[in-house]
């Protein structure tokens, strides 16, 4: 059985969320580099992988392929359920409804949070760092999104713990960019839990290494 | 207790959940919300969906939004009646799970400006953004070229099998396909064309559609 491998840079937020949850349920793997600014994601390559051309891509020991980070993640809990981590989807043992719980704010991170987040991280870190003009507009944009975000988390995170419940869920896992989240009470604190999970710093780490 | 969905028949989000109780033949009441009048955007619904959005459903002491989450757990919860939504393997599960993520992350981001710009906001006879229109209707079709390799090798996209993950498509293409003037998207690429006749051909599809013309608001199997 080979080992498991995700595709892809260590900076990149989707790429992280996989491996954080791999981390989470104590599972080896590689991580094998994806070189953005060389195309390495657009060579047929990395096609045959991952059709669109996005990172991550990853393969399990057993040859199965995936694509899209989050589909990663619920496969890596269902397929690897019994270790590490086990309420990533719902209390250990849990039902449909329990699952359906965690699903409502992992679909609420993918289409509230994570656009207008994204975005801003782009404009406000990557653009300055790759000599790419800023938008001003698509900054007004996006904060003004994010704020309204922000404040339906707080109201949220003043009633639970985390997002979906008292347990740390797929829902909260690779929460990016703490510059951005910091200014209100209830986010600030969820953001320091999360943060300080051994997976999460594990994951800094990897990107403060040198490339391979 | 009848499940409840809360939402406009018309829009797109509670489409795919009613579409999804149809398919499995489980009976429910649409509670209509009068989003016109942004009756989704205060205080009593709020505290339901604190996003804003329709839908949310309640079944029991379950209450629910995130139309894909909703479609999740009723594919869940009745595995047992009706078509197999979810794959029968941990290994179909994931490829249904890939491509209900496609959708929503690279399918609906073009769809929704499309639908918007090109049908809801002519209705309210409001302006529309017609470059951000155009602009989406050309990473749509890129998109729909990768569709297009996928579907000449399944039947549907997760594999041989309709599951969520064609089922999460449909009421968005639906508006694209008619109403927007945009069937040409589909019809230059063969295998789609074909997958989207062969899905939108399907009873509960059809059911859900006529629900919608006669505003319906119970159904039962």
């Amino acid at each position: 059985m080979g080992s498991v491998k995700v595709f892809g840079p260590a900076m990149s937020t989707a790429v992280s969320r996989v491996m954080a949850c791999l981390l989470e349920k104590e599972m080896p793997f590689q991580l094998l580099p994806i070189h953005l600014p060389k195309a390495q994601h657009k060579s047929p390559d990395f096609l045959k992988l991952q059709p669109f051309g996005q990172v991550p891509a990853f393969q399990d020991g057993d040859g199965t392929t995936l694509f899209e980070s989050r589909a990663i993640c619920r496969y890596i809990c269902d397929q690897f359920a019994g270790q590490g981590n086990r309420s990533l989807l719902g209390p250990e043992g849990g039902g449909a409804a329990d699952r359906a719980r965690v699903d409502q704010w992992v679909e609420a991170e993918a289409h509230s949070f994570n656009p207008p987040s994204s975005a801003l991280v782009f404009q406000l870190v990557f653009a300055p760092s790759m000599r790419l003009k800023q938008d001003p507009a698509a900054i007004r944009e996006n904060e003004a999104k994010l704020r309204k975000v922000l404040g339906v988390y707080e109201r949220r995170l003043a009633e639970s713990r985390f997002l979906a419940g008292n347990e740390f869920s797929l829902a909260d896992l690779a929460t990016d960019k703490a510059e951005l989240l910091t200014s209100r009470k209830n986010v600030a604190r969820w953001w320091e839990d999360i943060s300080a999970r051994p997976s999460w710093k594990k994951v800094l780490d990897m990107r403060g290494a040198p490339p391979a | 207790m009848v499940v409840k969905v809360y939402g406009k028949a018309q829009a797109v989000c509670p489409q795919r959940v009613m579409h999804c109780l149809m398919e499995k033949g489980v009976p429910f009441e649409l509670v209509h919300v009068d989003i016109d009048t942004m009756e989704h955007k205060r205080p009593e619904f709020l505290q339901k969906q604190p996003f804003g959005q329709v839908p949310y459903i309640v079944d029991g002491d379950l209450e629910l939004f995130e139309s894909r989450a909703i479609v999740r757990y009723l594919a869940a919860k009745y595995a047992d009646r009706g078509p197999n939504l979810l794959g029968r393997t941990p290994e179909e599960r994931a490829k249904v799970e890939q491509w209900l993520d496609v959708e929503a992350i690279n399918y609906n981001p073009w769809a929704f400006p499309i639908v918007f710009n090109l049908l809801v906001l002519p209705i309210r006879g409001l302006p529309a953004n017609e470059a951000e229109a155009g602009a989406a209707v050309d990473k749509l079709n890129k998109v729909l070229e990768v569709y297009e390799k996928q579907l000449s090798k399944t039947k549907y996209l997760a594999g041989d099998e309709f599951t969520l993950a064609d089922l999460t498509h449909i009421p968005a293409t639906r508006y694209i396909v008619e109403n927007c003037g945009l069937s040409h998207l589909l019809d230059d690429k063969k295998h789609v064309k074909a997958w989207w006749e062969d899905i939108t051909a399907r009873p509960a599809w059809k059911k859900l559609s006529s629900f919608v013309e006669t505003g319906g608001s119970n159904y039962s199997p």
